[in-house]
C-alpha cells in the first residue's frame, strides 16, 4: 500500500481543480476512481461485496460498513496508482454523501474529508443519483443536451430531464417499489437467488415473455411508475398454480417491467424534445431493457446511449465526474458535511 | 384482536388512514404479511392519515425513511434481516424513544427484540380465506397497554371495514 503523502501545493483556485478522486460507498460496492476534466476516466476501481451479502438475500448494512472500512484504503491507493499519479497530483476529493445506507456512506465521506485535509485540496459532497446522471457522459462526452435519463436501480426508479449540467427536472418516479427492488423480491419469492436482476435476466432468455399476461401498471398514466402491484400479480399467479414454468414467469414479469420503462422513457424523450435518451443504474444492465430502449430510440429518431454495464452499476468514476461539475457550480463542500441517507436530487421546479 | 376486510388497495389505504388518527407519539406498529400483501400500501394510507403529503415508497432498499406530518413517521423495513443483531444498526431504540410513530414492515421477524407494547397489523391474502385477488383480511392485535387502552377506539376506527359489515362470501371451512 502506498503511503498517502502530504507534500502538496493546492491549486490557486479550488473551484477549477481538474483531477478529481471520487469515492463511492453508498451501498455494497467500495469504489474509487480518478477523473481528469469532466469526462476523462484515468482509473476506476470497484470492489464488490455482493458475495458477502448474497446469503442474506440483500445488503446487510453493518456488514457493508465493515467491508467498506476494510477495502477503502487499498481501493483508493489502487485508483491513484492506476491513474499514473502521485497523491500530490489529486486536486480535489469527491465522495457520495447520499442517498444510501448511512453507515456505509459515512465511511466514504469520512475518508474523503480526511484525504482532502491531508492533501489540502477541496472536498466535494456528491449526490449518488446525480452521479448516475453523469455516467453516460463519461463514455460519450459528445452527448447533446437536453437528455432524458432513465435511472433504474434497486433503490430508485426516476425519469429525469437533464437540461444542463447541474439543472435537472424530475419527470417521473416510482410510487412504491423501485424496479430493481421488484426484480429482487420476485426472485426471492420464487427462490431464484440474489441479486434478482441478473438471475431473472438470465432465466428470461429461455422463457416465453408472452406466456403470462401480467399487468403493465400505470402504462398510460403519466410518467410515474408503480411496481408493487405487478409484484403482487406474480405472487398471486405463482400461488394459484401448483405447476408453472419458472422461466416463463420470469420472462413475462421482466417483459412487463421493461414494457413500462421503455414506453414511459421513450414518451418522455419525445414529448420533452430531448435530443437523447440514456440509461443509468443497476437495472440498466438488463439485456432486454438495453435492447428495447435502443429500438425505441431508433423508432423515435432520437439518439440512445447505453453506458457499459460496469458504468451503469455503482462506480466512483461517475462520483468524480459529478464532483468535478459540482465544484465548478458550487465550490467545495464544507468539511462538516455529513452523510444523508435520504438526500434528494436537487431539482429545478 | 380486531378483524377487518378491505376489498382493494384503496380501501386498505383508507383504513390505515383511519387508524393513523389514533396515533400518538412513540407508538409502534408492526406490519405483518407475505410479499405483496399490501404492507407498503398500508404505510401509504397511514402516512396520509398523519397528513404527510410526500409519496411514501417502499423502504426495503434504504431500510428506514422519515416523513414529517402531524407526527414524525419512521418507516422501517426489516424484510432482509435474518439476523436480529442488525436491528441495532437501525437505531431502532432511539427511534422508539423519540417523538415519532414507528411503523415496521415485516416487524414480526424482530418481535423478540422489541418492547412488548405495539399494534400488530397482519395483512392476509391466503387462499384459505377465499379472498378475491385484491381483498385482504386485516387482523389488528394490540400488544401491551399503549394500544390495549385504545381497543375500543381501534374497533370504531375500522368499523366501516368490519368483516360482517356487508354480506360477503363466507369461508367454507
Amino acid at each position: 500500500m502506498t503511503a498517502l503523502d502530504s507534500s502538496f501545493k493546492a491549486p490557486d483556485n479550488p473551484n477549477t481543480a481538474n483531477i478529481v478522486l471520487g469515492i463511492e460507498t453508498s451501498c455494497d460496492e467500495t469504489a474509487a476512481a480518478v477523473v481528469s476534466g469532466p469526462c476523462d476516466v484515468l482509473s476506476s476501481v470497484i470492489s464488490s461485496q455482493v458475495d458477502l451479502h448474497a446469503r442474506y438475500g440483500g445488503v446487510v448494512p453493518e456488514i457493508a460498513s465493515r467491508a467498506h472500512v476494510e477495502m477503502l484504503t487499498p481501493v483508493v491507493a489502487q485508483a491513484v496508482i492506476e491513474a499514473g499519479l502521485g497523491n500530490h497530483e489529486v486536486e480535489a476529493v469527491a465522495a457520495t454523501a447520499g442517498p444510501g445506507l448511512v453507515g456505509a456512506l459515512l465511511v466514504g465521506v469520512s475518508a474523503a474529508k480526511s484525504l482532502a485535509l491531508v492533501w489540502d485540496v477541496p472536498f466535494v459532497a456528491v449526490n449518488h443519483l446525480e452521479a448516475h446522471l453523469y455516467s453516460s457522459f463519461l463514455e460519450e462526452p459528445d452527448l447533446e443536451l437536453p437528455v432524458v435519463v432513465l435511472l433504474v436501480s434497486g433503490g430508485h426508479t426516476l425519469l429525469v430531464l437533464m437540461e444542463e449540467f447541474g439543472r435537472y427536472r424530475l419527470i417521473g418516479q416510482t410510487l412504491d417499489d423501485a424496479a430493481g427492488e421488484a426484480f429482487d423480491k420476485v426472485a426471492r419469492f420464487m427462490d431464484l437467488g440474489y441479486p434478482g436482476g441478473p438471475v431473472i435476466d438470465r432465466l428470461s432468455m429461455t422463457g416465453d415473455p408472452e406466456a403470462v399476461a401480467f399487468p403493465r401498471p400505470m402504462h398510460n398514466d403519466g410518467y410515474d411508475f408503480s411496481f408493487s402491484g405487478l409484484k403482487t400479480a406474480v405472487v398471486n399467479y405463482v400461488r394459484s398454480r401448483s405447476d408453472f414454468d419458472v422461466a416463463d414467469v420470469a420472462a413475462s414479469f421482466q417483459e412487463a417491467v421493461v414494457d413500462v420503462l421503455v414506453h414511459k422513457a421513450g414518451k418522455a424523450a419525445r414529448e420533452l424534445g430531448a435530443k437523447g435518451l440514456c440509461l443509468a443504474g443497476g437495472v440498466a444492465a438488463n439485456s432486454s431493457l438495453r435492447e428495447r430502449i435502443l429500438d425505441a430510440c431508433v423508432a423515435s429518431g432520437i439518439s440512445g446511449f447505453l453506458p457499459s454495464r460496469s458504468m451503469c452499476t455503482d462506480n466512483a468514476a461517475m462520483v468524480a465526474a459529478a464532483g468535478w461539475q459540482r465544484l465548478r457550480l458550487d465550490g467545495p463542500s464544507p468539511l462538516d458535511t455529513g452523510a444523508d441517507p435520504n438526500l434528494p436530487l436537487p431539482f429545478d421546479t | 384482536m380486531i378483524r377487518a376486510r378491505t376489498r382493494s388497495p384503496g380501501e386498505t389505504r383508507e383504513m390505515a388512514a383511519a387508524l393513523a388518527e389514533l396515533a400518538q407519539p412513540r407508538d409502534l406498529l408492526l406490519l405483518v404479511g407475505d410479499l405483496g400483501a399490501g404492507k407498503t400500501t398500508f404505510a401509504q394510507g397511514f402516512a396520509a392519515g398523519l397528513g404527510i403529503a410526500k409519496q411514501v415508497t417502499s423502504p426495503t432498499f434504504t431500510l428506514a425513511s422519515e416523513y414529517r406530518g402531524r407526527l414524525l413517521l419512521n418507516h422501517l423495513d426489516v424484510f432482509r434481516f435474518e439476523q436480529i443483531a442488525e436491528v441495532f444498526d437501525l437505531d431502532l431504540y432511539e427511534l422508539l424513544d423519540g417523538h415519532g410513530v414507528t411503523l415496521i414492515e415485516w416487524g414480526d421477524a424482530i418481535r423478540q427484540t422489541l418492547p412488548a407494547d405495539y399494534l400488530e397489523a397482519a395483512l392476509i391474502f391466503s387462499d384459505d380465506e377465499h379472498l378475491a385477488p385484491d381483498e385482504r383480511v386485516v387482523v389488528l392485535t394490540p400488544v401491551g397497554s399503549r394500544w390495549q387502552s385504545r381497543q375500543d377506539a381501534l374497533a370504531a376506527a375500522v368499523d366501516p371495514w368490519a368483516e360482517d359489515s356487508s354480506p360477503r362470501k363466507k369461508p367454507s371451512v
